[in-house]
């Protein structure tokens, strides 16, 4: 009797599976692994000029380059910034695009609503480049409608330089950013409403909860799961700035609140070509994104017990 | 049940509309107003800002940007690379989803490994640009492509979830028929995630045609500039005369050149330049997203929305 017959497991087949599998694999073997020896250069003294090679045979000098980070008058500031920007963005964008996709699913037009949907998706398919081309021309203090409307409304009395002052620089990294993603965001926690048990509305209706309790107690619950796992993705996310956004915004008068880890990183290394304390920067950031990451999620499964793993 | 409604139920459906037309008007009119200034003269907007509509119409800023070879060379670079890269790293990341997501696949545990550590784990900027020159990709058309031709571990998960929904029966008749895994793929798989293969393609494409990183940090010619990369530079050397500083963006031979022509030409000038040409950059992926639109929660949600 010959072995029972299962069903891919001939060598033909897996052949086919591995060359499906392969390209792939190779490209993130060069492109995402290879360079994780490069991390070394955190650890050492390095000369732009020595090349590859130089990751070899550069001295070690331990620890020094994290300490020059660490003196550097940049750091604590751009710290900050990254912080504040990612904080009070998230702080006021998780509630606000929350409201706005339970406002949304309040249209009962369905027309109407995939309207609204399909126009509010257009910043996300913009660049930062345009989108943040638009917001400076908007906001520019001479020709733009934002002063103009304000000066004229009697609100301020001269316009304001809102790209060519540190005061109001996170206002827009935060406000721009909001604006951007406010109906795509919105995708998620619609989608989530979605999915939540129609009999559920009906049974709160009929013991006499209106419009706004069943948003309270059947839609907010529906949708937590879905919250929970934005959340861990914020705060794992704390440490990176959208550098495509931050980096167009950003000119030599608003550098005080706009420089940010990533374009210090960019700066730093590829203008300044101080390679190994670029990477030192890099390599800080990628292990306390991790430990944000970790921790989010050890913290949304004790909560919760909904959790990205 | 006409007049079944109570008034503070009418008054939550006026004002809610009130705020969707809210968020829609926030949303449009930053392009309506780089349209209509784009398409006035820069002469006349010199007298003060124009809201609704060109008060001086003219088309000579886009024509100025749809004729001026190194935008045209750029639109070029960004163009063609977003159609090699969305057409290649969409079949190879959907792929290698296939194949994983084949219970008889061997050593499955390894690819798991090597896809999850992928999304966690990079060497960063400074590691990656010495790749780049090592490979010798550094200024080399190369760059914009090689990199980039397998869409991330992420895309995998996502169509792992829409593969797994395909009826195995299929599959398994296909087998018996002496269907090879290249021919299920390609005859079978393919065809039936026509709708998350048509959202991840858009979101690839949309990734790559605004992304100005790559140029930015791996490139140096002028030739090689991208659309993208053009236009930020456009902004900000408009931007640094605002702000009488010097910045780099100046001393761009591509942008100088722009500037330059249309010096002392009434109807054009930087500013209107920079709208239309941020305008025109935009509406390959306006036209490309409402398409997809309606694959975008049935193909990428499927697997987390119940039905």
């Amino acid at each position: 009797m010959a072995k029972p017959y299962k069903l891919g497991h001939d060598f033909r087949t897996q052949l086919e599976l591995k060359i499906m599998l392969w390209p792939a694999i190779m490209i993130i073997f060069i492109f995402n692994f290879v360079p994780l020896y490069g991390l070394l250069l955190a650890f050492k003294h390095y000369d732009p000029l020595t090349g590859v090679k130089g990751i070899f045979t550069s001295p070690w000098n331990h620890f020094e380059n994290f300490r020059l980070v660490f003196d550097n008058f940049q750091f604590w500031p751009m710290v900050r910034n990254t912080l504040g920007i990612n904080l009070l963005g998230n702080l006021i964008g998780i509630p606000v695009t929350m409201t706005f996709a339970l406002l949304l699913n309040e249209i009962k037009h369905a027309r109407f609503k995939s309207w609204v949907q399909t126009v509010t998706y257009l910043p996300h398919f913009l660049s930062w480049v345009i989108f943040g081309g638009l917001f400076i021309n908007l906001l520019n203090p001479d020709s733009g409608i934002v002063n103009y409307v304000l000066l004229h409304l009697g609100l301020i009395d001269e316009p304001i330089q809102f790209l060519g002052d540190p005061k109001h620089f996170w206002g827009v990294a935060i406000g721009t950013g909001l604006l951007k993603d406010l109906g795509w965001g919105a995708i998620l926690y619609l989608a989530a409403i979605a999915g939540i048990d129609q009999s559920l509305y009906e049974a709160a209706a009929i013991d006499g909860a209106g419009r706004f309790k069943r948003i309270v107690h059947v839609t907010i619950p529906g949708i937590l799961p879905t919250l929970m796992i934005l959340i861990i993705f914020a705060v794992s996310g704390m440490l990176n700035n959208n550098f495509d956004q931050i980096y167009v915004l950003q000119n030599p008068v608003n550098l005080p609140t706009s420089e940010v880890i990533d374009t210090f990183i960019y700066r730093v290394g590829l203008q300044q070509f101080q390679f190994d304390t670029a990477t030192a920067i890099g390599l800080l950031k990628s292990v306390f994104a991790l430990i944000l990451l970790v921790g989010a999620t050890t913290l949304s499964k004790k909560l919760t017990k909904s959790g990205l793993f | 049940m006409v007049g079944g409604r109570s008034w503070r139920e009418r008054l939550f459906a006026v004002s809610n509309v009130g705020i969707m037309l809210i968020a829609m008007l926030l949303t449009l009119y930053p392009f309506w107003f780089s349209i209509a200034n784009s398409l006035n003269t820069g002469d006349d907007l010199r007298f003060g800002p124009i809201f609704l509509w060109p008060r001086d119409f003219t088309w000579a800023s886009w024509e100025t940007v749809l004729l001026d070879p190194s935008i045209l060379h750029a639109a070029w670079i960004s163009g063609s690379r977003t159609v090699i890269v969305t057409a290649v790293s969409i079949t190879y990341t959907a792929m290698f989803a296939y194949a994983f997501s084949r219970p008889y696949l061997k050593g499955k545990w390894f690819y798991a490994a090597v896809g999850f550590t992928s999304m966690y784990f990079s060497g960063g900027l400074i590691p990656s640009f010495m790749l780049m020159n090592w490979l010798g990709l550094y200024d080399q058309y190369w760059v914009y492509i090689l990199p980039f031709l397998f869409s991330g571990f992420w895309n995998v998960i996502i169509f792992n979830a829409n593969f797994k929904a395909i009826s195995s029966a299929l599959f398994e008749s296909a087998k018996i028929d002496g269907a090879n895994e290249f021919t299920i793929f390609f005859r079978i798989v393919f065809p039936l995630s026509k709708p998350v293969l048509a959202a991840l393609s858009v979101f690839v494409a949309v990734g790559v045609w605004n992304d100005y990183g790559v140029t930015l940090y791996f490139t140096q010619s002028t030739d090689l500039q991208t659309l993208q990369y053009l236009i930020l530079r456009l902004v900000q050397s408009s931007d640094a005369v605002e702000h009488m500083a010097n910045l780099v963006g100046g001393n761009n031979p591509n942008v100088a050149s722009l500037y330059s022509k249309v010096q002392g030409q009434g109807a054009v000038n930087a500013r209107t330049l920079q709208l239309a040409s941020m305008v025109i950059a935009s509406i390959p992926m306006i036209i490309l997203y409402p398409f997809a639109q309606r694959f975008f929660v049935k193909g990428v949600l499927l697997g987390s929305v119940k039905e």
